[in-house]
């Protein structure tokens, strides 16, 4: 694996790609248990990163990640904007003076990316919240030896899948215990699209 | 006499302005900096504007955050984080009464700390 600033730049496009193409479903989800305005959120927060990122050339990956983490802390708004711009500026300071990224750092920094998330949030695993996708993920990245896209969708797949059957402990949806039951978190299902478009990006084009 | 700023924050700009409001009735020269909703004025919170709150209460005292639901307080801890000022907290209170006794002390001059302490002592 090797993480350029081109290739994380189609990176951050392709999570935007994703995002835009399910913002209706993400607002259905958030609908169900949240004050549904998650697709929106999302949608509006990686629209402004693609006009921003592109806007600029930056020297590394790092640079190019504060950026990234930067917009989407003041255009999400909601929960959604400090935790997905937390995860992104760890993502950032973690790969700082790292270029091209390799595997071991790029694991390293996701472990951060969670951590963040989950002391910004004071969440933590089985709460239905994206965490339940970040940990496990970290943890994916650091067991595993080398990149395989592949298994990463899958893994990030699996995990999201997984918050449907938890009850909200955190955010609004807490509000309905039990009753959130039978519905994906949609902050969860935000990261897996953050996960496949690495995957997509990062696959190897024979 | 220099007083303790005050920052409201709330999801809804049309709170934070009624709070005020209320304030102002027995105050009229603590600062006060409002950042409700978003940057679009929809229903939210914004780190910039919390930012820009933080530096317009700040008067050289230090200043208190009060915020709402959910992402509020989030968003201040960052804002707090980011914010190049000393002296920033965030008040473990609710926003209306909190700020309320906040102004109040303000107003006769105490320090951030014998606020905080009050504050603990009434919720």
């Amino acid at each position: 694996m090797e993480l350029t600033v081109n290739k994380g730049l189609a990176w951050l496009k392709t999570i935007n790609e994703k995002i835009q193409e399910k913002k209706d479903y993400l607002t259905d989800l958030d609908q169900a248990i949240g004050d549904g305005d998650h697709g929106i959120n999302m949608a509006r927060g990686f629209q402004e990163v693609e006009k921003k990122v592109e806007a600029n050339d930056y020297a590394d990956v790092s640079d190019l990640l504060k950026d990234a983490a930067m917009t989407l802390m003041s255009k999400v708004g909601g929960a959604s904007g400090p935790l997905f711009g937390t995860a992104f500026l760890k993502l950032s300071m973690s790969l700082k003076e790292k270029d091209p990224v390799d595997y071991p750092s790029f694991s390293t920094a996701v472990g951060a990316a969670a951590e963040g998330i989950k002391q910004r949030g004071k969440a933590g695993q089985g709460e239905k919240t994206m965490v339940d996708v970040w940990v496990p993920m970290a943890e994916y990245l650091q067991n595993a030896q080398e990149f395989k896209p592949d298994e990463l969708e899958t893994k990030a797949k699996s995990a999201m899948e997984a918050t449907k059957e938890i009850s909200a402990k955190r955010g609004r949806a807490a509000y309905l215990g039990d009753r959130s039951i039978g519905h994906l978190d949609p902050g969860s299902v935000s990261s897996y699209y953050i996960f496949a478009a690495l995957a997509e990006t990062l696959q190897e084009r024979k | 006499m220099v007083n303790v700023g005050v920052v409201l924050i709330s999801h809804s700009p049309k709170i934070v302005e009624g709070i005020k409001e209320i304030i102002r009735q027995v105050n009229k020269d603590v600062p006060i900096a409002l950042a409700g909703g978003t940057d679009e004025g929809e229903i939210g919170t914004n780190i910039d504007k919390i930012i820009t709150a933080i530096e317009e209460a700040d008067s050289g005292k230090g200043v208190l955050l009060f915020f709402d639901i959910g992402s509020a307080k989030m968003n201040a801890e960052m804002a707090v984080e980011m914010s190049e000022h000393e002296q920033v907290k965030i008040a473990e209170a609710p926003l209306v009464e909190g700020a309320y006794v906040a102004a109040v002390e303000a107003g006769i001059g105490k320090s951030m700390e014998e606020i905080l302490q009050t504050l603990h002592k009434n919720f």
